[in-house]
């Protein structure tokens, strides 16, 4: 096995195991959308960051926290529809991005490698930022578990109860921030939506507690990540879109499993 | 003297009439559990809410009244403080607790989630075993059932004991009998009661099944916008306005509910014209 292979599957699988938790939420909250956003915004952080020439990990990471700040403020406006603002923002921000890298011609950019993320050329350094990432997420997930789930089962009961609901969600939101920032460049602006949706999608068919659908999400996740870098390496196809198509054959199968054992779990 | 019981307000106007009879006394004087006051509400240019006042006391059942989109769950939400109304203040006593009913609960289908765990996810849960809980509310068979596989009239007592992990001082009901079927209607208030009673908390509830709640109701509180008229059930009177409010028939159903309505509202709600008797 060859060094880049290794490091590849050693932060497609740290990503895989932060973004079936994060992803989880992501559907219970109906956020897809919302994250499909900040990762198209996250191009124009790229873009700022050729632009000013400062490093481009801390250019995504500061330009995601700012939108996705930005957007829950915006949201807490509600002047117009959240679908509608998220559409605006999402083409918009793509546009803008790919605009100002096209005029920046100082700088060759491999662009195709941002949309659709270039595992196969991680870095050790890339490597760190994602370990840091998930071990900020993972202690706290684990710290706020409960007080998220609370939030995303019934928001206004949990306000009532005096849960300080805003704080939570900006909480969640900023993590879901941080890991399509140090992710975009491995899996990409466009594919990094469906590393939070397919595998939380799939692991539901089997779940009976929001638990086994975080975790479960968290190990197909894995295993596409796996299944995607051996056909990668198999038939020598790109690494960002075999993941996805792994994950979503994962996703076929357990519907079919689930549908063989009679909805079950529903 | 029990016409004069009403208390009347005209939106607005400063004519209003304020007679107290001396059980209405008694009961102002218990403790104020949460005040709310003078309370305009606007949604962009449609006025909700106008200088509405409402206060529950101690033990007290205070039900809501008025025709669908009459501003009944925006004041109850205003009063749990998940809406900020543009004037008028809402008060609590110093540590309320609240236990929340909200009309319908929806929970998510991509969400795996049991009885059990929803309980158990309230903020201040296990003062008191969940399945204590459920017992209380007589659907102990439940704990380990799916959220999502549960019926409406379950659902609504699953509610209700999570309003009461909360020990509750004050319960907000918003139209609890909702999707329950007639004879499981009946059962819930009484549900209710017995809760009240043994818990001694207020409540603040909004219903259309006045035939169930008026009889255990120590204020009713007519509202479309503004307050129509509040008072004891049996002292407020059946009016034309007021069959025009509701309906003949549903007025009719209740012998019991009566509403002296002095004037007029527009299509809105708004009073039009006061007109004094």
């Amino acid at each position: 096995m060859n060094d880049f292979i290794v490091r590849a599957l050693a932060a497609g699988l740290m990503i895989a195991m932060i973004s079936g938790l994060l992803g989880s939420f992501v559907v219970w909250r109906r956020m897809s959308y919302f994250g499909d956003t900040l990762a198209h915004s996250s191009l124009l952080g790229i873009a700022f960051g050729i632009l000013l020439d400062i490093n481009l990990q801390l250019a995504v990471i500061t330009s995601a926290l700012l939108f996705s700040g930005m957007l829950l403020l915006l949201q807490r406006n509600k002047t117009i529809a959240t679908d509608t603002l998220l559409g605006i923002l999402s083409h918009s921000t793509l546009a803008f991005g790919l605009l100002i890298l096209a005029l920046s011609d100082t700088v060759q950019v491999n662009l195709a490698g941002y949309l659709f993320g270039d595992l196969l050329t991680v870095s050790i350094t890339d490597i760190l930022w994602i370990l840091a990432c998930g071990i900020l997420t993972s202690v706290v997930l684990s710290r706020f578990w409960n007080g998220l789930l609370t939030i995303t089962v019934h928001e206004e009961l949990a306000r009532v109860e005096g849960v300080a609901v805003e704080r939570l969600k900006a909480l969640l939101v900023m993590l879901i921030a941080l890991l399509i920032a140090v992710s975009m460049k491995i899996v990409g602006v466009l594919l990094i939506t469906a590393l939070l949706i397919i595998p939380p999608a799939a692991a539901r068919k089997l779940a009976h507690t929001p638990e086994q659908m975080a975790l479960g999400a968290s190990l197909i996740g894995c295993i596409s990540v796996s299944g995607g870098l051996w056909m990668s390496w198999q038939w020598d196809t790109p690494a960002g879109p075999s993941v996805v198509v792994t994950a979503c054959g994962m996703f076929l199968a357990l519907t079919l499993v689930q549908s063989l054992r009679g909805d079950q779990a529903q | 003297m029990s016409e004069n019981d009403i208390i009347y307000h005209y939106a607005g106007s400063k004519a209003s009439a304020r007679i107290r009879t001396p059980e209405r006394i008694t009961r102002l004087n218990r403790p104020c559990l949460i005040e709310a006051a003078d309370i305009c509400v606007a949604f962009g240019r449609r006025q909700v809410l106008e200088h509405v006042s409402v206060k529950v006391h101690e033990s007290e059942v205070v039900t809501l009244i008025g025709p669908n989109g009459a501003g009944k769950t925006t004041l109850v939400r205003i009063m749990l403080g998940l809406v900020k109304p543009q004037s008028g203040r809402v008060q609590r006593r110093e540590g309320l607790r609240i236990g929340y009913m909200p009309q319908k609960l929806h929970i998510e289908p991509t969400l795996p989630i049991t009885v059990r765990r929803f309980l158990e996810l309230a903020r201040h849960a296990g003062k008191t075993p969940i399945a204590d809980v459920l017992e209380e509310v007589r659907i102990g068979h439940l704990l380990d059932q799916q959220m999502r596989a549960i019926s409406g009239g379950e659902m609504q007592r699953v509610l209700l004991a999570r309003a009461l992990t909360q020990s509750p001082q004050l319960l907000v009901l918003d139209e609890p009998a909702q999707g329950v079927d007639v004879s499981g209607q009946a059962e819930l208030y009484e549900l209710i009661n017995e809760i009240r009673t043994r818990h001694h908390c207020g409540v603040l509830m909004i219903s259309h099944d006045l035939h169930l709640v008026m009889a255990r109701t120590d204020e009713v509180i007519c509202l479309n916008h503004h307050i129509c008229c509040h008072g004891r059930p049996e002292q407020v009177s059946i009016d034309p306005s007021y069959l025009a409010l509701f309906g003949r028939k549903e007025a009719e159903s209740l012998a019991i509910y009566t509403h002296r309505h002095n004037h007029h509202h527009d299509l809105t709600g708004h009073v039009v014209e006061p007109r004094h008797e």
